[in-house]
């Protein structure tokens, strides 16, 4: 289920070690189109090359501050889980190969997880690191997202979880298979709570990862060439000599096959969620009103008023249902309620 | 590839007892004896090998294309078991199939993957794969036995899903994870049986199940052990140790605690005694089904939720 980490990390390492090595005042060239690319221009456009529009991978930091209202979002640390449950060791040990990881990332598994707001709507994010193992579900990963979907019903936010993953952690065996069911039992939990659950899809989104959490969501968003399908496209190609299109399993292409609703692009990810988010969990208040509080702008517009006006303060305003009332369900069966809000009968089921 | 290599000596023996069984007619006092001494002979080589099989002869087992497969063990259990087909929105998948049957007289809802068992059936059922409208029927159904309250009993045996073009294009991976979730979430009990092979995403899709059982010579994998090889030690030729590595026996998945028991095979395995290994499982799935009836639907959802949200929680 992890084939494609190994066609992909190659390239992938190349970009996050140049970025690494290379100063500010230097060029580098876009591995699809190989233009010539400046390092702050890049830094600006959120790691998209300006000439061809190739998203390259960016780090689980920049991406979560790209999301969040401000980039301003505190991190919720990952459950403890037992690692090496198999003591599996291949041409070298699981446990050295998870310190590598760590060490390589300075994190301690695949996946982050950030609360804050988003359009001013309270926001849980668990954003896979796909540095780490390709990004691969393990019992670590699968808790964190099981923990991601707490924290969103706790606190009455939208969870949006954003997979860059190969598939399963295949040295957990049948630890990390299992990690399917759990991980779709966590987003069942914040959509029973008529929540909005999103699913962002990054390059890549294969195997297990795609075939689980990664499809049940609300709304399923793409980044513009992402590859996500279930099995690899080399293996398609060995098992069953069939000629694929160019585009196959790419965002655009899943776009056309029904199976997300957009394909956006990377620095208007902040304003479309926004929207969203807003639209989905303040059903009753006009947006144009809630923009300049955050609402699909950048962080700097909104700094100022971004920070008086949380949920809570532009709940008062012009009647906002927030998450937290649409959560509370039966207290909340006002008639005017029932009549507005069709998302919110689904919970009593 | 119907001969295990391990068994080649057991399988020498075994057809000399055929020939000397096929002698009968001149038939001796000393040829009974023969015939005895050899028998015994099997019974032993057979004890001793398939107590001790590796991983990666239990991968060859749990494959044999003699093994009962689905229709075999439908044919026998169920009684007025009727076929149903089609997804209600594109085809009807061969490899996936599914119907309903009465099991001891409670009529259930039957769902499984059928290899096939010659070269003309293997191709008919695409050799267990499942397209996406496979799992898409098996949604249908398992909202069916919701519907009539019945229970639902699922027989594993799959390679894993099918990995094509049109597979892709119709959302391979939508299918099976909206499989797993209606799994999760019916309001009846649901029963899994791996028999054969349980091959990743393609067999959790249907075996995410209140009460989960593996035949003793069945394998249950995230990834087959040649894939895994094939990444991890960047070659095939380690298919043997990834299958070690992997821990997919039923043995090494109780001890993981990941299923709930074990169904023993007759000596020698199910491909040498299909009735007998089908009547095993039987006596399982009328053992879970006694478990778990009557039931109330808000708490055995509840139980199942709990039962794989601690798979791989911290003790
Ligand atoms: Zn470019």
């Amino acid at each position: 289920m992890n084939w494609l980490s190994t066609i992909i990390r190659p390239r992938i390492r190349s970009i996050v070690n140049e970025q690494k090595d290379v100063p500010d005042n230097l060029w580098s060239k876009c591995p699809k189109c190989d233009g010539m690319l400046f390092h702050k221009e890049l830094k600006a456009s959120k790691n998209v090359c300006y000439h061809c529009n190739f998203h390259m991978t960016i780090t689980v930091k920049q991406r979560l501050e790209l999301l969040f209202d401000d980039a301003k979002y505190e991190k919720i640390a990952l459950p403890k889980v037992p690692h090496d449950p198999l003591k599996f060791k291949h041409r070298k040990k699981y446990v050295d190969q998870l310190k590598d990881a760590q060490s390589k990332t300075g994190e301690r598994e695949a996946l982050v997880i950030g609360k804050g707001t988003i359009g001013g709507q309270n926001t849980v994010v668990a954003a896979f690191n796909f540095a780490f193992i390709g990004g691969s579900m393990g019992t670590a990963v699968g808790e964190g997202i099981v923990r991601a979907a707490q924290e969103a019903v706790q606190t009455k936010s939208a969870l949006i979880v954003i997979p860059a993953s190969g598939g399963a952690r295949m040295q957990e065996g049948m630890l990390s298979l299992m990690q399917m069911p759990r991980t779709i039992i966590a987003a069942d939990m914040v959509k029973e709570q008529g929540l909005p659950y999103i699913v962002l899809l990054t390059n890549p989104t294969t195997g297990g990862v795609s075939a689980s959490f990664a499809m049940v969501g609300d709304i399923h968003i793409a980044e513009p060439g992402a590859t996500v399908g279930f099995a690899g496209r080399r293996v398609i190609e060995e098992t069953v000599r069939e000629t694929l299109p160019d585009d196959f399993q790419t965002a655009e292409y899943l776009l056309d096959h029904g199976m997300v609703d957009m394909v956006v692009e990377r620095t208007k990810l902040h304003h479309e969620i926004a929207k969203l988010l807003c639209l989905l969990m303040s059903p009753t208040t006009d947006t144009k009103k809630l923009k300049g509080s955050g609402y699909g702008d950048q962080s700097k517009d909104a700094k100022g008023k971004n920070s008086t006006s949380t949920p809570k303060t532009k709940g008062t305003k012009a009647s906002v249902r927030k998450a937290s009332d649409l959560a509370k369900e039966p207290a909340n069966k006002s008639a005017d309620t029932q009549k507005n809000a069709p998302k919110s009968a689904k919970t009593s089921q | 590839m119907s001969q295990l290599e391990f068994e080649k000596q057991i399988i020498e023996v075994e057809g000399k007892i055929t020939e000397l069984k096929n002698m009968s007619s001149e038939s001796s006092a000393n040829m009974a004896d023969e015939l005895q001494r050899m028998e015994k002979k099997v019974h032993k080589l057979l004890t001793q090998t398939y107590s001790k099989l590796t991983p990666a002869q239990k991968v060859q087992v749990a494959r044999h294309q003699n093994r009962p497969h689905f229709l075999d063990y439908v044919n026998v259990l169920f009684d007025d078991f009727t076929l149903l087909a089609g997804d209600r929105n594109f085809a009807n998948d061969e490899a996936l199939l599914g119907g309903i049957g009465r099991f001891q007289g409670q009529s259930c809802v039957i769902i499984g993957q059928e290899r096939g068992h010659d070269t003309e059936s293997r191709l008919k059922h695409n050799f267990g794969m499942a397209r996406p409208e496979g799992y898409r029927k098996a949604q249908r159904l398992m909202k069916m036995a919701e519907q009539f309250n019945l229970p639902i009993i699922t027989l594993v045996d799959t390679a894993g899903a099918y990995p094509g073009l049109g597979a892709e294009e119709r959302g391979q991976s939508e299918a099976i994870a909206k499989s797993i979730e209606t799994c999760l979430n019916v309001s009846v009990p649901i029963i899994s049986i791996i028999i054969g092979e349980g091959g990743s995403g393609g067999a959790i899709a249907i075996a995410t199940a209140d009460r989960i059982y593996m035949l003793e010579h069945s394998i249950y994998s995230v990834i087959s052990p040649e894939g895994c090889a094939s990444i991890l030690w960047r070659s095939r030729d380690f298919a043997d140790e990834a299958a070690t590595a992997l821990k997919i026996t039923a043995q090494d998945i109780e001890k993981l605690g990941l299923i709930d028991g074990i169904i023993a095979e007759p000596v020698g395995g199910a491909h040498r005694a299909k009735a007998e290994t089908i009547q095993n499982v039987a006596d399982q799935i009328a053992k879970a089904l006694k478990q778990l009836t009557p039931w109330d639907a808000d708490k055995l959802k509840a139980a199942r939720r709990q039962k794989f949200l601690s798979f791989g929680q911290a003790a």
